[in-house]
């Protein structure tokens, strides 16, 4: 997989977990992105515990803990509740997730994409998410952007997260026209904290994407078009539901066509890291 | 596969399908269903009291205007414009009864006062006493009013803060008001939403607080620039300067805030004081919108210290509407009260209430908890002013929460538009420009206010359905006060571009109170800062005499204490700011105690009110 194939096994089985833990370092020292560390905590102890029991009970094994660990980091920054109980239902249900929707061995939904939006979707009492900027200053945005893109250059998905983008912006563009507020109001989202774990992290998610990079090119393309949609019908989390409905389609048709060339897959393969969140 | 392999799948799936029910029916079982106010019989039955609006009875006819600005932020005029309506309760002429003063916020338009008339009517005499064409063109627009004795004549003198110039009248005993900023010391112009009275110094002279919002460089009405916005959602610091005014005694105030330590420039709403550490001098709470709340701890009337971080009630930013004080467990603690905006969906930020931890031995600064959700006061809607008083008079403090933000047209959502914004970089956010048009499109509009009552355990009970009739108005400021002098709390609440709500309590439980009216001598004549105790059958409630507190409004002068059923009260003890102490005992209960100052024995009076 892009990720470790040609790398010593382990070399980028903790890249993920530090980036997105520096990520949440430079949120939280900077301008106090959390409302509570408990939260993360709980959400991140949730996840693992969850991935530990699931792993040993199901597979029969235990699992690298690394990418429940990502899971459980983005619930606990991408969620917003007043009370404990949604960040570790959320985690709890991601990991899940992943040991049930499954469609020839593998997981369709990005885990913590699956918890969030579920969460944000169905349970909008007690769950909102993080629509909200970081701070004012351009120091924290520039040092989240630059260490992303080359994180995910080194994993070789540049080309989805910048095919997204330019995406997204050339959209922005359109809905300006079409609504008639202005092309930084449309933009700004881009700018924001929710966007960054999305773009670096859920979208680039190797196991939930499809196998070929044409393939993953158009799929950004299609959650770019699809939140474009939900956008325009005033869906705040339009992303994260973009991502919701075209990922596990995209894997799905993926894994059918690979199946016709693939007689056996394993149920699970230790070779591939996930950095999914 | 077999059997003993399928068995803790199946099981997984259950527990997975199990949960994503389960949090699907937590939001469908606690949605917000207004089911329609329930007759007032079964109101009085059930909770032994009923709240009737009498605005067509006590001939209160007021009905606030919203501000009209500057055209390049017509397009989110509502955002900004939402504002103003205020209320805030005085007896200006000292004849015992208490009258209401409502701002309003458009160019030309008229503030009113309406005299109690002591038959259930009402007069507003605002013109006639000099106090209603105050929103002439060029002066700004009033925001709300406070209502003290700077100068110690017996009379209360009447505070106007704007989006504009601030104003103050010297109440002329009762008789007329003239207009005295000229040379009072007073800011030239502050887009302010909040002031108190406060005597930080105790040195008997009532001082004053004004807080700003917007920056004070702006005249929304006129702006040169669309740049006004605050520049982060959660960490904006471009808002309004604060500004403490020393009053010096002749008419003149001075401007004390840098000396003082009160540097901060976050978006400020609210105000106020009561002394938490109990070194007898006021501390001073400052409810921020986009931004953290903050404590400032009084260092015996020299400085100010901002402590919230420390104190645990300013690490999370929230949108902070509004503070109250209460004591809602009866343990002779006073607590605060503030609001803040919820949304389903979209921004759960729950109302906090913060009460000091017991023990403070070991702490440089009183440290706070959170006890809201525990209470069951922390999710109200978009909140604005909230007040507590004994509504059913059972010796608890209930809970009344104005909400509702733009009410425009029903069916849409101006909240999609705004996350763009907000989620955004503070370049985007902070040009007005960049906003959306908000096309007349409502933003958690149409909700009803809280009605909480206490039950006497630390929890609370939403009886906001069925302890009044139903009603959607964007309501901002609340006051309380025995508008009737029948020993029954009545609320007043200020809507937005719209009609107030004016309620009689018919409360018919038999409940037995007591009201306190403090007269200062060595304190400042208000009494502003004196902290009231009453013990009862082995209760103990705290209440506090404030110059100002809520959003924009101020309560009636007098502490009113229910007490059930007890037919008597042991002990009232009073702090009095300037250090002294009061003890009464046995007073008589379902009586006004008109309590003064003294240096030696006390001196008070017991009246009747009216039944």
């Amino acid at each position: 997989m892009p990720w470790i194939v040609d790398r010593p096994k382990g070399y980028f089985q903790y890249v993920p977990p530090a980036f997105i833990t520096l990520l949440l370092l430079i949120g939280q020292l900077s301008f106090g992105v959390l409302d509570s560390y408990i939260n993360v905590v709980v959400s991140v102890c949730a996840a693992m515990l969850t991935e530990m029991i699931l792993s040993r009970v199901l597979l029969g094994k235990w699992k690298s803990l690394s990418s429940a660990y990502i899971s459980g980091i983005s619930v606990g920054i991408l969620i917003r509740s007043t009370m404990i109980w949604p960040y570790i239902i959320t985690a709890v249900l991601s990991i899940m997730s992943k040991y049930v929707l499954r469609y020839k061995g593998k997981h369709l939904w990005n885990p913590s994409n699956f918890g969030v939006s579920w969460m944000l979707f169905m349970a909008p009492l007690d769950v909102a998410g993080l629509s909200i900027q970081w701070g004012s200053n351009f120091l924290g945005l520039a040092v989240i952007w630059v260490l992303g893109l080359v994180i995910v250059y080194r994993a070789k998905r540049f080309h989805v997260t910048i095919t997204y983008v330019i995406s997204f912006i050339i959209l922005a563009y359109i809905r300006s026209l079409i609504v008639g507020d202005t092309f930084l109001a449309e933009v700004s989202p881009l700018t924001g904290p929710m966007y960054q774990l999305f773009i670096f992290f859920m979208m680039t998610d190797p196991p939930t994407s499809v196998s070929t990079r044409k393939g993953r090119i158009i799929v950004a393309i299609l959650i770019a078009l699809v939140e474009f949609v939900l956008r325009l019908n005033s869906f705040i989390y339009a992303p994260f539901y973009a991502l919701f409905l075209v990922g596990p389609l995209a894997k799905f048709i993926d894994l059918k066509r690979n199946a016709k060339k693939e007689n056996v897959m394993a149920f699970d393969s230790k070779q591939t890291y996930s950095l999914q969140t | 596969m077999n059997w003993q392999k399928r068995i803790p799948k199946i099981i997984t799936i259950i527990i997975f399908a199990g949960l994503l029910i389960g949090t699907a029916l937590s939001s469908v079982k606690r949605s917000f269903h207004p089911s329609g106010a329930k007759q007032k019989e079964l109101s009085l039955k059930k909770y032994g009291f009923y709240l009737e609006p009498v605005n067509k009875e006590t001939g209160i006819d007021f009905r606030h205007l919203c501000p009209q600005l500057d055209p390049k932020i017509r397009h989110i005029e509502p955002q900004i414009a939402s504002m103003g309506a205020s209320v805030s309760i005085v007896d200006y002429d000292k004849d015992g009864w208490e009258d209401i003063y409502f701002t309003n916020s458009r160019d030309g338009s008229q503030n009113a006062l309406y005299h109690n008339l002591r038959n259930g009517k009402f007069e507003n005499v605002a013109a006639q006493l000099g106090i209603a064409d105050v929103n002439k063109e060029g002066t700004g627009v009033s925001m709300g009013a406070i209502w003290g004795d700077y100068d110690n004549d017996g009379y209360d003198d009447l505070f106007l803060y704007k989006w504009g110039k601030p104003e103050l009248f010297h109440n002329v005993a009762g008789k007329g008001f003239v207009n005295v900023t000229e040379g009072s010391g007073l800011p030239a112009w502050v887009n302010a939403n909040s002031a108190i009275w406060l005597d930080f110094n105790n040195d008997g002279l009532l001082d004053l607080f004004l807080g700003g919002y917007y920056s004070e460089k702006f005249d929304l009405s006129h702006l040169t620039t669309t740049k006004i916005m605050p520049e982060s959602f959660r960490y904006a610091n471009n808002g309004g300067r604060k500004y403490l005014l020393e009053n010096m005694g002749n008419g003149k105030f001075k401007d004390v805030t840098s000396e003082y330590g009160l540097n901060s420039t976050k978006w400020t709403l609210a105000a106020a004081s009561a002394d938490f550490n109990g070194d007898g001098y006021p501390d001073l709470f400052i409810a921020n919108d986009y931004n953290v709340n903050e404590l400032y701890i009084n260092d015996k009337g020299k400085k100010f210290t901002e402590v919230g971080r420390q104190a645990g009630i300013g690490n999370i930013p929230k949108s902070g509407m509004s503070v109250s004080f209460g004591d809602i467990n009866n343990k002779g603690i006073l607590g605060i009260y503030n609001t803040t905006i919820t949304e389903k969906g979209i921004l759960i930020q729950d109302n906090n209430y913060w009460e000091p931890e017991k023990d403070q031995t070991d702490n440089s600064y009183p440290r706070f908890v959170n006890l809201a959700q525990l209470a069951g006061i922390n999710n109200a809607g978009w909140s604005y002013g909230a007040q507590f008083g004994d509504l059913n008079n059972d010796g608890n403090m209930d809970l009344y929460v104005a909400n509702g933000f733009i009410s425009a047209k029903k069916g849409t959502s101006y909240w999609y538009d705004y996350s763009k914004v907000t989620g955004g970089n503070s370049s985007i956010i902070e040009d007005a420009n960049n906003w959306p048009d908000m096309k007349g499109k409502s933003q958690s509009g149409y909700e009803q206010n809280k009605i909480w009552l206490n039950q006497g355990n630390g929890s609370f009970e939403d009886v906001s359905d069925e302890v009044c009739p139903y009603a959607t108005y964007d309501s901002r400021s609340v006051a309380m006060a025995d508008l009737f002098n029948n020993g029954k709390l009545d609320i007043i609440v200020a809507n937005q571009n719209n009609i107030p709500l004016v309620y009689k309590n018919d409360l018919e439980n038999g409940n037995h109170w007591i009201e306190i009216d403090l007269q200062g001598t060595l304190s400042n004549a208000d009494a502003v800062g004196a902290k009231v105790i009453l013990e009862w059958n082995g209760m103990k409630q705290v209440q506090v005499v404030t110059g100002g507190m809520g959003f924009s409004s101020q309560n009636e002068h007098r502490l009113h204490f229910g007490i059930g059923k007890s037919t008597k009260v042991d002990h009232i003890t009073i702090n009095w700011p300037s250090g002294k102490q009061t003890v009464i005992n046995n007073p008589e209960i379902d009586k006004l105690l008109i309590v003064k100052e003294t240096n030696g024995k006390e001196e008070k009076q017991t009246v009747q009110l009216y039944k």
